[in-house]
């Protein structure tokens, strides 16, 4: 029996026959921040429906650990203006205690937004709330759909070092969907780029260097991406060369570029 | 009990007591409805609603239960219609709610033995209201009351985000269909009050009318409730003393109460 909190392999989604992700594995482990980037089309969506268990898969398996709590932080949260609602009761429809929702969304920053009503937050705010939301259930596994969308520069980066620190303090596995690559490839432990089927994934210092990466991004994404990891494991020499290149930097294994 | 039999043996009094029994499950299922954006298909099935009422007169069996089947079988054939996604689902329900108006009107102009007032089944009338009736609103009404009362945090997540609410292990499917069946219960007793092609106005202008007041959404039922029953006991008194149809006299109530409401309110805030 591994650990994993939730392990998918081989799986495939087609929809009328068409596939639209194909052959997925990916693991995750508690205290894993996994991000999944790509090119909109590319599945990515659909790949964490099938994890949260609201989309089928068509061949392959997947397999969530016993008794496992997922908190799921969707794209977006359209409320109908006819419905009337409060963060504070936005937050009971969980049917956790009051103590519990107040501590949720005093640690996403949002402690005093409790008795405002819901279509009067910012998009900041209401990411903030809904991830509160999935926070209260205490989840092993947090889903987040592009949990930044919608939500200026500053506010990304604070919403990513939220996400980070929560999976510090919960020790939650961590699945997220997004496209502020630069800001991904600051917080995240490993990444996997969608196109369909995972054309690379690996650890964001060497995924932007990946053949399969630069494919899909393009030549400039990659190099500009390569500004902003700070490797501290190696020295240059007086012309700037890399001393001594680690092996992380090298190709990752379990690339699979072979279709392009 | 001289004074119940008193009450109800006067017409008006079974009608104001039918329809305030009306008025308190339009109430919360009103809000559902617009909440759900779900006007259109209630419609439908009230329009349906009159089929039911050629199949009670060919099979001989009870009008209530014929309307209510008829209308669980139009909202089944909805889901899986919808599924197949070949139409729009308003284009469906456009269909689906004339051709089965249609159908009954021409089932029923085939049985000549039966003499039926169609204002009646249209538009409701206080006439109609029978002993046996109360009994079929009222007890409908304690079981409708009673699921959303046990089913209500599902139905309002559901209502909120249907995945989200997958996902936390709400049986969403499950919640869909019998909010139908509900409706379809609602419809078959709201009918002799207001008629087929005015009950989804009892569902949703009470519940438009309580948005603007209310801050959470029980509040809102509540007050959905509130006024639903205002406009049931105006409507039914100004049918009795101008001698106007009973459900187009409730539906004026409502409205009335909604734009008052509506331009009130919008002062207020301006």
């Amino acid at each position: 029996m591994s650990e994993a909190l939730v392990e998918l392999t081989g799986a495939t989604i087609e929809f009328d026959g068409v596939p639209v992700v194909k052959g997925i594995d990916l693991v995750v482990n508690p205290g894993d921040i996994l991000t999944i980037i790509g090119p909109n089309g590319a599945g990515k969506t659909t790949l964490i429906k099938a994890v949260i268990g609201v989309q089928a898969l068509t061949h392959g398996s997947i397999r969530r650990q016993k008794g496992l709590t997922i908190g799921y932080v969707p794209q977006s949260l359209h409320l109908q203006p006819t419905l009337p609602m409060t963060v504070g009761r936005f937050m009971a429809m969980t049917g956790e205690p009051r103590s519990v929702c107040q501590q949720a969304l005093t640690d996403t920053g949002i402690g005093h937004l409790a008795d405002a009503s819901v279509h009067r937050l910012s998009g900041g705010e209401m990411q903030r709330l809904l991830i509160a939301r999935a926070l209260a259930r205490k989840p092993n596994l947090l889903v987040l759909d592009e949990p930044a969308q919608g939500v200026d520069i500053n506010g990304q980066a604070a919403l990513y070092d939220l996400i980070r620190s929560l999976r510090d303090r919960l020790n939650c596995g961590i699945i997220m969907i997004s496209h502020d690559l630069h800001l991904v490839m600051a917080a995240t432990d490993r990444v996997i780029c969608l196109n369909q089927h995972v054309c690379c994934s690996g650890y964001p210092a060497e995924i932007s260097s990946d053949p399969g990466f630069v494919e899909v991004f393009g030549r400039s994404v990659a190099d500009s991406l390569a500004v902003y990891h700070h490797q501290h494991n190696h020295r240059h020499d007086l012309h700037g060369e890399v001393i001594s290149p680690t092996a992380e930097t090298q190709p990752h294994k379990d690339c699979s570029h072979a279709t392009h | 009990m001289p004074l119940i039999d008193h009450i109800l043996g006067d017409f008006f009094w079974r009608a104001l007591i039918g329809g305030l029994g009306v008025a308190l499950v339009a109430g919360p299922l009103g809000c559902l409805v617009v909440w759900r954006r779900m006007a259109y298909f209630g419609d439908t099935l009230a329009h349906s609603a009159l089929l039911g009422v050629a199949l009670g007169f060919l099979l001989q069996l009870p009008m209530n239960l014929t309307i209510a089947m008829t209308c669980v079988g139009l909202a089944v054939a909805l889901v899986f219609l919808a599924r197949s996604r070949s139409l729009a689902t308003d284009t469906l329900l456009g269909i689906l709610a004339h051709s089965s108006l249609a159908v009954g009107l021409v089932a029923l102009s085939f049985m000549p033995e039966v003499r039926v007032d169609l204002n009646a089944y249209l538009f409701g009338d206080l006439l109609a209201m029978r002993r046996d009736d109360l009994g079929w609103i009222y007890g409908g009404a304690a079981v409708v009351l009673a699921l959303l009362y046990w089913l209500w945090r599902g139905l309002l997540m559901s209502t909120v985000h249907e995945e989200l609410a997958k996902v936390e292990g709400i049986p969403v499917e499950r919640l869909r269909l019998i909010l139908m069946l509900m409706f379809s219960l609602v419809i078959a007793v709201a009918m002799k009050i207001v008629g087929v092609l005015l009950i989804t106005a009892l569902l949703i202008i009470p519940a438009a009318t309580a948005r603007r007041m209310a801050r959470s959404p029980e509040q809102m039922v509540w007050l959905a409730m509130a006024i639903g029953m205002i406009a049931v006991s105006a409507g039914l008194s100004a049918s009795w003393h101008l001698n106007s149809p009973a459900g187009p006299s409730v539906v004026v109530s409502a409205f009335i109460m909604f734009a008052l409401t509506y331009t009130l309110l919008r002062k207020q805030r301006g």
